[in-house]
């Protein structure tokens, strides 16, 4: 693996880029690992990534069904926040916009991580009480988080409207300065090289058919559409298919699948500084590098693998947009796409050990799960190493389910995620 | 955007007519204070999420307003059947 640096970059311009070795070997799959991830999404490469590195166990496979990063990594709106409302929720998302910082130059790839803020936009008296009551707790956890006047917001957002004739007037916003987005394929690049190089198998075209138990019930290894891989140690990150491969091993899971849409404009000049948000209207927005409008909203209404959804959701995405910024009325849509997510009861994650010994799960994030892939990795390691959750993810286990230690965010946080 | 049968009106009808509304065929428990916190956790959360045939309860909530079920593919969001709440599971 070549270093990526200002040298090997010029070294490389003087023989026109043509000598670039490839950044990862595509490997095939050995008989026996000591642990396996399934998924090559940023979440499975990111636990590959920190197993190796903190962890010491090198001698791990990501098993991933298509390409990596194809699913919902590649098929996210990129946003990046720790503004939860709840103790477990805050330190949870924040351990993940703390490993945000200095990713880059930790995996020597440039995931182009900015924290240009992300605004909430209040549009009514609930929407200020909420927001504030946000803003206190996250600060009581470390967590940045302020209150703009409308004027302030205005100043922040320039193409914001906030005029108090507008069909949504905008009363104020909660904005989180470290917020932000980062370039989404590079981070699973990212981590799939950093992970090879520490000796990570990353096997493509791979998927896992069924889950092999002994008689003791503990994780024996996994079949795959390319044969039989031992090991004792198995995380699952497969989001909306997670369901799928748990019932594999014989356990029902508290998980629904819904598709959840997104879409870009065409490229545009830079106008758009940072993230906005709106739970009421239900749209949220920014401004791509490349110079798109990204955008999206809620779910489909229904259980789906289809990675695709219906267009009257995407049009009344549009619609909610078009009110908050009558500037962008005339933008054309370039294309739309659907990942299929994982959505829990109480709008958490589930991550940490399953009731299969060896077995150990990292999935429900439903719509909100790019923003964590850091630290859902990092954590999902540290469970595998350890046998044993993290504090941090100590809560969001599966017995919540059954005690009712629920950490209900849907309620708190409205639709967006 | 999808179409649906109504069992009811007996007629073909946009999706946005429509309110999804969950698995189908979740019996309600019969008697709530003799459930253990195991058959509270299967009644109240743990959902079958199948890649292919779901049971599914939809209700026209813009036309008759009735809850009725369905049998939908979830790969190809096909409609197998519709049929009207008591009848058994198709």
């Amino acid at each position: 693996m070549t270093r990526f640096s200002a040298l090997s970059l010029f070294t490389k311009a003087l023989g026109g880029h043509q000598s670039w070795p490839e950044q990862w070997p595509d490997a095939a799959p050995k008989p026996a690992y000591d642990a396996i991830i399934v998924g090559g999404g940023g979440h499975g490469l990111g636990a590959a990534y920190y197993l190796a590195k903190k962890y010491g166990i090198t001698n791990v496979a990501v098993i991933e069904k298509g390409w990596i990063g194809g699913g919902n990594t590649g098929r996210n709106t990129t946003i990046i926040r720790s503004n939860y409302l709840y103790d477990e929720s805050a330190h949870l998302y924040d351990h993940a916009v703390k490993l945000w910082d200095g990713l880059s130059q930790e995996l020597n790839y440039n995931t182009m991580y900015s924290k240009r803020g992300v605004m909430m936009l209040a549009h009514n008296v609930h929407d200020m009480q909420s927001f504030k009551r946000h803003i206190h707790a996250n600060r009581l956890n470390g967590v940045d988080n302020e209150w703009l006047t409308p004027q302030e917001a205005k100043a922040y957002c320039p193409p914001l409207n906030i005029s108090s004739d507008a069909r949504h007037p905008v009363l104020g916003a909660a904005l989180q300065r470290r917020g932000g987005t980062a370039r989404h394929d590079t981070v699973a690049w990212g981590y799939a090289r950093a992970a090879a190089a520490l000796g990570v198998d990353i096997i493509q075209n791979c998927a896992v058919t069924g889950i092999r138990r002994g008689a003791d019930g503990a994780i024996e290894g996994v079949e795959t559409t390319r044969g039989y891989i031992a090991s004792k140690r198995v995380g699952v990150s497969a989001a909306g298919n997670t369901s799928v491969i748990m019932q594999m091993a014989g356990l029902d899971f508290p998980l629904e699948s819904y598709p959840l849409q997104a879409l870009v404009s065409e490229p545009i000049k830079p106008v758009f500084p940072c993230v906005v948000m709106s739970n009421t209207v239900h749209a949220y927005m920014s401004q791509s590098d490349k110079g798109e409008l990204v955008i999206g909203a809620g779910t489909d209404q229904y259980v789906s693998y289809s990675q695709r959804g219906a267009l009257h959701i995407v049009e009344h995405t549009l619609a909610a947009i078009c009110e908050i910024f009558p500037i962008f009325r005339r933008m054309r849509m370039l294309r739309t796409w659907g990942g299929i997510v994982d959505v829990t009861p109480d709008r958490s994650p589930i991550l940490g050990k399953t009731p299969v010994q060896g077995l150990y799960v990292n999935c429900g994030w439903g719509t909100g799960g790019f923003k964590a892939t850091p630290g859902a990795g990092d954590l999902l390691a540290y469970t595998m190493a350890k046998d044993e959750p993290h504090r941090i993810n100590a809560p969001f286990n599966l017995d919540r389910f059954r005690n009712g230690r629920l950490i209900d965010e849907a309620a708190a946080a409205a639709v967006a995620h | 955007m999808i179409l649906i049968h109504c069992p009811y009106c007996d007629e073909k009808r946009a999706e946005l007519e429509f309110a999804y509304a969950g698995e189908a065929h979740i019996a309600r428990p019969l008697d709530p204070s003799m459930l253990s916190d195991e058959e509270w956790e299967t009644y109240l959360f743990i959902r079958n999420n199948p890649r292919g045939r779901h049971h599914e309860r939809w209700r026209h909530i813009h036309g008759c307003g009735r809850f009725f079920n369905a049998v939908r593919d979830t790969v190809t969001d096909k409609f197998e059947t519709t049929y009207k709440a008591r009848e058994p599971r198709k």
